[in-house]
């Protein structure tokens, strides 16, 4: 697990997505669309990681700040004519912040049970809120007309999603710095205190509900973010943002990484959207069994995802090296 | 006036009861053993699943066919709770959580490529169809028929719990468990028997209420949220609460769907999350 006792300076291996993502950049071009939602995915994982993974707070309802995102960015663009990406995007932001703040503020003073059925019962009220509210929302036929200006004025969204890809991979660098430079501060550390011990954290004095709420509101930011990346990137909003839904998916992209590992959040939705644009499409009915099976499987086994096999392998490579090197001398 | 407010109680009260049978089970293990079961909804699923192919395709009576029902999914979850959720117990919510979701969809991609995405029929016996005629008016037999039946249900239920030594002990267990294991009370084997009768309830819920929740492949998605909301906001580990709380949430949606169904269900989620700020235990709950 990466967190606040380990040196938090940027490895070369920590430079290797961001060139893989440039390579994927020029030599598939035509796997761009999938790509850019990818980045967006990892964006929206990350958020979460955040919360669940290093907070500890089980969410069924991420998706109330991603889906929010995506309305706002939409409904801006389509009904009132700001199309600035930027505007949008920050438009979006608040939007979700402010939702992460007063929805944090009262539901964090809950635990277990009641905070996750609270969680699912705010992303429910905004999927019937979507659903009904047509004349805004475009209710279940969902939103089009979805329009978004040159970037900056001079990079236009194009078709082949050129522009999209970096404009979403900009976007994504800059959450993972952020998220990076949190995990490594005092405020990460004092998160995973929260998530393994909540009692001793009030004993040392921590603030713990405030931690709680604060940082419920920069994950919701972030989600906010994501979804609005997906409205400018696919000009469409449907009600498939909300929901018990994108929030399971998102959960099983996260898991499949692994949770709590900053990278955890890169490897998950790379490995399921990759497999779902094969599988899904194919064996539709298979698909969610197979799913489904994963979880269990994960959930029984390996606790820590991809990346938590990974560092077992490597564990036990290094073991076997070491006593290789310990029988030779 | 007077006639829609009765038929909107009636209908109501019919969809609380249902709701009630389901979720009770439930309410039970979550009190009990502190495991958070989201997977619910597939035991009832499977019931209505199970109580249609063996009427339809077997031409088994309707009592027969319940208690069928009621069986396969109590003995299916004893299997499952061997297998696979005793070995959660002790592995802290998020497991739990992940396990149940994927439960979920396991159970949604079978049930899907065994009946496809039709909802699967209900024949009803003939003596069930029909209208009963009371105080001058005119009920569906069916529903009156599953409001009686669920109350003896329930009432059977209470009676197990307050009055037999089963019920004592599952009510030492949901206290103190620890308490109660060291008095002697097998709590594996209770905890075992206990998720059977609740799972079985819930096979029993859901083919009874194939009429009001029609049994489909999304049948434990798109209902999870209403058990869970049955247990939450009556509280866990009470049997009287969720009862309450059940009925407060059919005829409420009943109510929304007939007077304001713009709405839709947002009315029924804006007040759980009102009931659960105000009261976070539930509105019976004893404890977290």
């Amino acid at each position: 697990m990466s967190g606040y006792t380990s040196d938090p300076r940027i490895r070369w291996t920590e430079w290797l997505p961001w060139v893989a993502a440039i390579a994927f950049f020029f030599t598939m071009p035509e796997y761009l669309a999938l790509g850019a939602r990818i980045l967006i995915y990892i964006l929206f994982a990350l958020s979460l990681d955040l919360i669940l993974g290093y907070a500890g707070i089980i969410t069924l309802g991420h998706s109330a700040f991603f889906g929010l995102g995506a309305y706002t960015a939409g409904i801006l663009s389509a009904k009132y004519g700001f199309t600035d990406p930027f505007f949008q995007l920050g438009a979006a932001a608040a939007m979700a912040a402010l939702l992460g703040l007063a929805t944090g503020a009262v539901i964090l003073r809950t635990k277990a049970l009641t905070l996750l059925m609270l969680t699912l019962a705010i992303t429910s009220i905004l999927y019937e809120i979507a659903n009904q509210a047509s004349s805004l929302t475009g209710g279940n036929d969902g939103l089009s007309g979805v329009t978004v200006a040159p970037i900056l004025g001079l990079f236009k969204f194009d078709l082949f999603g050129r522009t999209a890809f970096l404009y979403c991979l900009v976007a994504l660098f800059v959450g993972w710095l952020v998220v990076r430079r949190m995990i490594y501060s005092p405020f990460g550390a004092m998160l995973t205190g929260l998530r393994e011990n909540t009692a001793r954290m009030h004993a040392i004095g921590a603030p713990v509900y405030w931690r709680l709420v604060l940082v419920y509101a920069i994950s919701a930011t972030m989600a906010g973010i994501a979804g609005a990346l997906l409205t400018q990137v696919n000009q469409f909003v449907g009600l498939n943002v909300l929901g018990l839904e994108p929030s399971g998916d998102l959960l099983v992209m996260l898991i499949l990484g692994g949770v709590g590992r900053l990278y955890g959040a890169f490897v998950g939705p790379i490995v399921y959207l990759i497999a779902q644009d094969y599988l899904a499409k194919q064996y539709p009915e298979y698909w969610y069994l197979g799913i489904g099976v994963l979880l269990i499987v994960v959930v029984l086994f390996a606790r820590g995802g991809i990346l938590g096999i990974v560092d077992k392998w490597l564990q036990a490579l290094s073991r076997l090296t070491g006593s290789a090197r310990a029988s030779a001398r | 006036m007077t006639s829609s407010l009765v038929s909107v109680a009636f209908h109501g009260v019919a969809y609380g009861m249902i709701l009630y049978v389901i979720s009770v089970g439930l309410s039970v293990t979550m009190g009990l053993m502190g495991f958070i079961n989201l997977a619910h909804g597939v035991f009832a699923m499977a019931g209505g699943y199970v109580f249609s192919t063996v009427m339809a395709r077997f031409g088994v009576p309707f009592p027969l066919a319940l208690l069928i029902a009621f069986a396969a999914v109590a003995i299916a979850s004893i299997v499952l709770e061997r297998l696979l959720y005793s070995r959660l117990y002790t592995a802290g919510e998020l497991a739990q959580v992940l396990f149940t979701i994927g439960l979920i969809y396991a159970s949604v991609a079978i049930a899907r490529m065994v009946y496809g995405t039709l909802a699967v029929p209900i024949v009803l016996p003939d003596y069930l169809k029909g209208q009963v005629r009371f105080m001058d008016r005119d009920f569906p037999t069916y529903r009156v028929f599953l409001i009686l039946f669920s109350a003896l249900i329930i009432m059977s239920l209470w009676f197990g719990v307050e009055r037999t030594r089963w019920g004592a002990m599952v009510r030492a267990a949901v206290d103190n468990r620890g308490m109660a294991q060291s008095v002697g009370i097998n709590t594996r084997l209770l905890f075992m028997t206990t998720f059977a009768l609740g799972s079985g309830l819930a096979g029993l819920g859901g083919a009874l209420g194939a009429d009001i929740l029609p049994v489909d492949w999304a049948y434990p998605f798109e209902h999870l949220a209403y058990f869970l909301i049955v247990v939450a906001v009556g509280g866990l580990g009470s049997l009287r609460g969720p009862f309450i709380a059940a009925l407060l949430i059919g005829v409420a949606d009943t109510a929304c769907k007939y007077w304001v169904p713009e709405f839709g269900a947002f009315l029924v989620y804006a007040a759980t999350v009102v009931i659960l700020l105000w009261r976070p235990m539930g509105l019976f709950g004893v404890r977290a």
